[in-house]
């Protein structure tokens, strides 16, 4: 594709009938779809390559220099999508705007506008406007995280930045690596560093083995992910990585990076058992809790939430991802975490119902459209059983101190959050930024906002993430840029 | 690929992978931290590993505020760390 700056002048591309705002899973299916049906698509991403997390890869041109396909799983689906992408690009009805990072979009009489950054030349922004009648919001979650003493020491990451570091730059980020939370996404990290190297000397997993058994319908109808735990749990045993169920990473040491691990047994609360703590060498901690929707896009346009089932809030939708907002659909960790089968199955759905909206001509018959939702429910029930059994533990707050940090941006304590819930007070974490400044910085609360929403809300609500006005800070002059929008910054749809 | 592809990080050249992001190559350099905090001036790095919790942050080419792991390492940039990266 030409950059917009680099189009003949007098060329006037068609608006596209659709933005795709997300290239992981869920956004490369919902593109091929809608494409496929004939619509014109804008499909963006702030990465360098589609993919999205779960099939994160460096930037095409880097293919060779840094050969990451070994740590992929269901490749022919991705490059059967990206051949589909390719396909309509060369027909000119796909627009890839990678490297662009979608700060808002606002309704507008006609459709959605969708302000982005373009970030190919870094430190440079140059802002870019897409305008559309329909809208799909395809932007995935990130790692949940619980503080714990010394987890802002150098060393420690959340397991899904050492998979990113590994996917996306073929690189392992630690020698001896200790990972700890909860969730079967824990056992591809551990895999995946061992199979490049790093010896993962534990991985700690908080659930009890039995919480499988609990309610295993839902998890004995779906054959192929007890295959791929299996494939998991073979790549461990070879490597000799062990597994320790009820265990949970209670704190990590040492000066200016991390030297040490200590682990503990957990009772059935999550509570340390006494005298269960063990103290291991290690350079690396990977840290992750599930997920959290990242709904950024969503929650400015109105779109109404629904109980995700494992504390926190997702995107509520019908059985076509239609959200709550006409012509806004969604797709994927948005609605909830449920792995990249689901994605691309929702991702399809959502593409579906965009078709039938604009009552484009191609819509795949009833009978398809019917097994296409039945996929989904079962991989939903699959992710909330998961979700049960996977919960945070309870009483996870016993492991922090009160000089333990919670917000790692404004550096504020778990003490300083507890005296505002006990003397402020504060029962969210909303009231808990305004009296501490937890969730002011950087990141926006997006690293503290689950764990002060579990130290201060009532057990058993769930965490409703802050509304942000901007999904990323963006520089005046971008902001200025947009404003008024140059015609040559406007959607390319050219062929390549 | 033999070009050689570096940038200078604090103005020694740190080479790179191409394809690679900043983070990346500080991390493959065994680097692990680059800045430290306004507050407590501790030591931050590479968190999330995907933009969202700014503890990468990095100045580019003389803009601040530059998230290390979402930024395409390039031969020729200019990386400075420490502080004062996040404002
Ligand atoms: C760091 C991380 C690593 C993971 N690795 C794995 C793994 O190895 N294996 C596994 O089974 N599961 C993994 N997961 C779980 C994973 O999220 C999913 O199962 C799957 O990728 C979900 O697909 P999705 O399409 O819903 O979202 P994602 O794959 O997360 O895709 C969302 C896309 O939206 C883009 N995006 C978000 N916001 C914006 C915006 N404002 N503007 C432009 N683009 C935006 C992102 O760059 C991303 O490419 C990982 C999750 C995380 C957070
Ligand atoms: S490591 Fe989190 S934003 Fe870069």
């Amino acid at each position: 594709m030409r950059e917009p700056s680099e189009r003949e002048a007098g060329e006037r591309p068609e608006p596209p009938d659709l933005v795709v705002v997300g290239a992981g899973p869920a956004g490369m299916a919902a593109a091929a779809t809608a494409l496929d049906g004939g619509l014109r698509v804008a499909l963006v991403d702030s990465g360098a390559a589609p993919g999205g997390q779960f099939w994160r890869h460096p930037p095409d041109h880097a293919r060779e220099t840094v050969p990451t396909a070994g740590l992929h799983h269901a490749l022919p689906a991705y490059r059967a999508f990206r051949a589909t992408l390719n396909a309509h690009r060369h027909t000119g009805r796909l627009a890839l705007l990678l490297n662009h990072h979608v700060w808002t979009a606002v309704r507008e009489e006609h459709g959605f506008a969708v302000h982005a950054v373009d970030r190919s030349r870094p430190p440079e922004e140059r802002a870019v406007l897409l305008r559309a009648p329909a809208l799909l919001v395809a932007t995935g979650a990130y790692d949940r995280q619980l503080p714990f003493p010394g987890w802002d020491l150098p060393g420690v990451l959340t397991a899904g930045g050492l998979q990113s570091l590994l996917k996306g730059g073929g690189v392992t980020a630690g020698r001896r690596v200790v990972l700890g939370g909860t969730g079967p996404f824990l056992l591809p990290v551990a895999a995946a560093l061992a199979a490049r190297g790093a010896e993962v000397v534990a991985v700690c997993e908080a659930a009890a083995p039995t919480a499988w058994l609990r309610r295993p319908g839902p998890l004995l109808r779906n054959p192929a992910k007890w295959a791929e735990a299996a494939r998991y749990a073979a790549v461990l045993a070879r490597h000799r990585v062990p597994v320790r169920t009820r265990t949970a990473v209670v704190a990590a040491e040492g000066e200016g990076r991390v030297t040490v691990v200590r682990t503990a047994s957990l009772d059935a609360d999550g509570r340390p058992v006494p005298g269960t703590e063990r103290r291991i060498d290690a350079d690396t901690v990977g840290v992750g809790w599930g997920f959290v929707p990242q709904l950024d896009l969503l929650l400015p346009l109105g779109c109404e939430l629904a109980d995700a089932g494992d504390g926190t809030m997702a995107a509520a939708v019908d059985d076509g991802q239609r959200t709550t907002v006409p012509g806004v659909y969604t797709a994927g960790e948005t609605c909830g975490v449920g792995g990249a089968a689901l994605a691309v199955g929702e991702g399809r759905l959502a593409a579906v119902s965009v078709l039938a909206d604009l009552a484009a001509p191609g819509r795949p018959d009833h009978r398809r459209l019917a097994a296409a939702r039945r996929t989904v429910a079962r991989h939903r029930a699959f992710a909330r059983a998961l979700a049960r059994a996977h919960p945070l533990p309870p009483a996870w707050s016993a492991w922090l101190t009160d000089d333990t940090t919670v917000c790692r941006c404004e550096e504020v304590t778990a003490g300083a959050v507890r005296t505002a819930r006990t003397e402020g007070p504060a029962s969210d974490h909303r009231q808990v930024k305004q009296l501490t400044r937890a969730g002011m910085g950087w990141c926006q609360g997006r690293m503290c906002g689950p764990a002060v929403h579990c130290l201060v809300a009532p057990r058993g609500r769930p965490y409703v993430p802050a509304e942000r006005l901007i999904a990323t800070p963006v520089t005046l002059g971008a902001l200025a840029d947009t404003a008024e929008p140059p015609p040559d910054r406007t959607c390319p749809i050219t062929p390549d | 690929m033999t070009a050689v592809t570096a940038f200078t990080v604090d103005g020694e050249p740190l080479p790179f992978v191409p394809g690679q992001t900043l983070a990346a190559a500080l991390v493959a350099s065994g680097r692990i931290a680059w800045r430290t905090t306004r507050g407590g001036r501790r030591p931050r790095g590479v968190f999330c590993g995907i933009g969202v919790c700014y503890d990468c942050l990095v100045t580019v080419d003389g803009t601040g505020g530059q998230r290390a792991c979402l930024v395409q390492a390039r031969a020729g940039m200019t990386v400075t760390t420490g502080e004062g990266d996040d404002a």
